[in-house]
């Protein structure tokens, strides 16, 4: 366990408050007098995990560094509907870089800050999967290399949505895209490694890596400000549901982060140096099935013309996280 | 945090220019939907309310908030049957939250600390008559006292109670907790006049100036059945035997007792006689399943080491034994004899075969419609004689002390509108909170707790009470296993969980508000609200 719950609560710690507990037991989020660091009339779509994902996690990290905090922003959904000129629902420092270098970016500002003496103000990079995987992939691996004072998070909602969902490298296989579309013999986007980017940081053997879920806010605020405590290379990835280009109820965000969480698909861990240090164990084991079927971009594996082998193959990808990670409890006596 | 962040200079022009509200075809809005357990509650009761402020570890408010709708909380914690509990939505989860303990546990506290009932600081002027210090009657006393009027009861018995001290063993109800809760509706300033039978409601009314009458005298009279018996034979009836353990001369009955009946009365005489050391035998002409009585409690019983025969009616009583026969069940379910007998030791057969009403008060009273031996009375609990209401045992019910406290409640509400020259309109019920509506993932896994029996030799030699309290500590475990179904308990889910920051914290108690300039109707805060106190309603568009 990332962190510890209260026990007997009326709903222990998985709600965002609760009234039972001590102010500082709550999370950053149940604060009446919260940050907001993305305000509201963004243009985000209904129900967007990013934008629900950015301000739990740049929240956190602006009460950790007491707000100071410069976020550099890769161009991308994030970018786009935050700040279309002259408006920005950005409230904390921020600079706009590239599509794919972003990371470089934070190196200067914190190269900067370093030579300014100003050692209390802290650096974090965002960007999307594809502005991180894909694009910005060689800053990365680069800052990650020289282990820059930066924290790097990436909004993972497995593909490029703002330019009208086409496939990146985080796009799971046989899911539906504009790119790979469900025809064929193997419909959707191939089987294949893809890139996992938080097992490449933890090669890199930077101090921290981490994978959170918009459905688990207080392990992801745990994260965030774990990682805003200490100094080097950091990097977490979010996941973060895109009702428009999953083709998924605007409602359903959080469920479905959720399920991706509980089915195995998303692994949440975190790790130093290298190691893996502790696991999001799952609480109600659901099969994949559950977590596919309310996402259209995997419709076609269902319905008169199903694909009971992919949803196989997709079942042991998620048994195989369950297995590498062990997210399950151990059965005891 | 500093107002502005370091490093902002030049005030950028701000997203909230943009009116993101105007997207919405669905706007969340917030509600109170009404919990399954104060939907299924005879007394009314608001559990939900006072389990909220139990939680909290407020055992006086939570106990205050109880006792609006119902002033014996220590006797239903241990008493009622709790229909709350069967359907509560938690348990679909683990199990149902453990209110009848909770709530016990609230009346001993109330009883331990000494809180008491406000006086209320105006009187009306108004007197009324109520008849019978059962349940029904205490509860309709105090809720008239509490709204001002002037209250006297008259009690044909030595004592107050009604069934609930002459029918329910002292193992269910020791009369301590009993007398401190009647005693505390006493403190109101309510007259208790005792063995003070009414004979004719009219007389009575007319010598004491009173305004209304609230009739609960409960059905005490023991129904009897046909059974050829020989001179020798002792029967006695199962209210009889119960209310006689009240007083100073024990009954007596001998060692084998024949217990005739399959409801809770049958089972209360039944342990009681095991307590005094007979060997009790109850014979029932039908099948478990087909017992009136609690399942719990044929359940205990049997424990005790009370012996049922099931599918058996009493054909013949004699002199120190009785014929049974044997009895099977025909396709529609009712019993039918198969011409098999068999003879049973038995000194006496106490017969607990239910109980009648003594109507003779009413006699002469003219409008009033009696059938299957109870009164009739409107929805608003009065009978066809105008100012004279009617409740408990003795109006068509289920005879349980919970429902005459309901009784006592209604009656008191349209008593007092009565007084007053209106109607009293119940406010529109909330729609039900059902389990679909909730978002079970947050509610931390945490079965019920388990309140102590008591050991099983001493439930066989003595009265003491049979099932233990909670202590303060599982009593606010318990407290908190409620959903709160329906009703926010400020979880602030939907406050975090809006990716447009559209829904605005007001505080501590306040609640919360939804920001419609920003809110882009997603929908988000309904699907992870827990308790379901969300829901969308369509835009005009």
């Amino acid at each position: 366990m990332s962190f510890q719950p209260v026990k007997f609560y009326q709903t222990g710690t998985y709600t965002v408050g609760n009234r039972l507990l001590a102010p500082d037991e709550r999370s950053v989020q149940a604060n009446q007098m919260r940050g907001n660091s993305i305000n509201s009339g963004h243009r985000a779509c209904q129900g967007c995990g990013e934008a629900l994902g950015a301000r739990y996690a740049i929240d956190a990290a602006m009460v950790e560094s007491n707000g100071q905090l410069i976020a550099a922003n890769a161009t991308g959904c994030l970018e786009v509907f935050s700040t279309p000129y002259p408006e920005s629902s950005w409230q904390v420092p921020w600079i706009h870089s590239l599509f794919g270098n972003t990371a470089a970016v934070a190196t200067g500002i914190a190269a900067a800050m370093k030579a300014k003496g100003r050692h209390e103000v802290r650096v974090v990079a965002q960007g999307g999967d594809g502005g991180t995987t894909d694009i910005g992939f060689g800053c990365l691996s680069g800052m990650f290399e020289r282990n820059d004072d930066v924290l790097y998070i990436c909004y993972d909602n497995e593909g490029y949505m703002n330019t009208g969902v086409q496939r990146s490298s985080a796009t799971p296989p046989a899911a539906r895209t504009a790119t790979t579309m469900p025809v064929g013999p193997e419909p959707g986007n191939v089987f294949g490694q893809g890139k996992n980017v938080p097992e490449i940081a933890m090669a890199h053997g930077i101090p921290y890596v981490a994978t959170a879920t918009v459905a688990d806010l207080r392990d992801l605020e745990y994260k965030v400000r774990k990682a805003m405590r200490m100094h080097g290379a950091r990097y977490i990835q979010i996941f973060v549901p895109c009702p428009l280009g999953w083709g998924t109820a605007s409602h359903d965000t959080i469920r479905i982060a959720r399920l991706a969480k509980e089915s195995g698909m998303f692994p949440v861990f975190e790790a130093e140096h290298g190691e893996v240090t502790s696991v999001l164990k799952i609480r109600n084991k659901v099969a994949i099935g559950e977590y596919l079927k309310p996402q259209k971009r995997f419709a076609h594996l269902f319905g008169k013309h199903a694909h009971p082998e992919t949803v196989a193959r997709l079942q042991a990808i998620a048994d195989r996280n369950i297995r590498k990670y062990g997210l399950l409890e151990e059965e005891t006596d | 945090m500093p107002s502005k962040p370091f490093a902002i200079t030049l005030k950028p022009g701000t997203s909230l220019a943009n009116l993101t509200g105007t997207w919405r075809t669905a706007r969340p809005v917030y509600l109170d939907r009404l919990p399954p357990c104060n939907n299924a509650c005879p007394a009314g009761e608001n559990i939900q309310g006072w389990l909220f402020h139990a939680e909290s570890g407020d055992y006086e408010q939570a106990w205050r908030v109880l006792v609006q709708d119902n002033p014996l909380p220590a006797v239903m914690g241990r008493v009622c049957y709790h229909p709350c509990e069967g359907a509560c939505n938690r348990g679909q989860l683990d199990s149902a939250v453990g209110i009848n303990s909770v709530e016990r546990f609230l009346g001993d506290e109330a009883i331990k600390r000494g809180w008491k009932f406000e006086v209320p600081a105006h009187g009306s002027g108004k007197k009324v008559l109520v008849v019978g210090a059962g349940p029904s009657g205490l509860s309709a006393a105090y809720h008239l006292a509490c709204m001002g009027h002037k209250v006297e009861i008259h009690e044909a018995g030595p004592l107050a109670g009604g069934m609930m001290r002459f029918g329910i063993p002292k193992y269910r109800l020791p009369r301590d907790v009993l007398d401190a809760e009647v005693q505390r509706i006493l403190d109101l300033g309510v007259t208790l006049k005792l063995n003070t039978k009414v004979a004719s409601i009219d007389l009575s009314m007319r010598q004491g100036g009173f305004d209304a009458a609230f009739l609960a005298v409960g059905a005490h009279i023991g129904k009897r059945t046909t059974i050829p018996a020989g001179d020798a034979s002792h029967i006695v009836d199962a209210v009889s035997v119960l209310r006689s353990m009240e007083g100073e001369d024990k009954p007596m009955l001998g060692r084998k007792v024949v217990v005739y009946g399959g409801g809770n009365t049958a089972i209360d005489v039944a342990r009681t006689v095991k307590r005094m050391g007979g060997e009790p035998i109850i014979v029932y002409r039908r099948t478990r399943d087909k017992a009136p009585a609690h399942d719990f409690e044929i359940e205990e019983a049997l424990q005790e080491g009370v012996m049922i025969k099931w599918l058996s009616t009493i054909k013949q009583a004699g002199a120190g034994e009785i014929t049974v026969e044997k009895m099977e069940l025909d396709d529609k379910g009712f019993p039918q004899p198969t011409g098999e007998f068999e003879t049973l030791a038995a000194d006496s057969v106490v017969l607990a075969l239910g109980q009648d009403v003594d109507l003779s008060l009413l006699d002469g009273v003219p409008g009033l419609e009696v059938k299957d031996g109870v009164v009739q009375v409107a929805p608003n609990m009065m009978t066809g004689f105008p100012g004279i209401f009617a409740g408990g045992d003795m109006v068509p019910s289920q005879r349980t002390v919970t429902v005459a406290v309901g009784h006592g409640k209604k009656a008191a509400r349209h008593i007092d509108a009565w007084l007053n020259g209106t109607n009293y309109e119940s406010a529109a019920k909330h729609e039900l909170a059902e389990f679909e509506k909730l978002n079970p993932w947050y509610y931390s896994d945490a079965d019920k707790t388990v309140r102590p029996m008591l050991d099983i030799i001493r439930r066989q030699t003595s009265f003491d009470e049979v099932q233990g309290g909670l202590d303060e500590t599982n009593a606010l475990f318990e407290a908190r296993r409620c959903l709160s179904c329906g009703n926010c308990f400020e979880c602030d889910n939907c406050y975090g969980v809006c990716p447009d920051n559209a829904v605005i914290k007001l505080g501590p108690g306040k609640g919360f508000e939804f920001n419609y300039d920003y809110c882009k109707g997603c929908g988000i805060c309904v699907a992870e609200c827990p308790c379901g106190a969300i829901k969308m309603v369509a835009e005009d568009i």
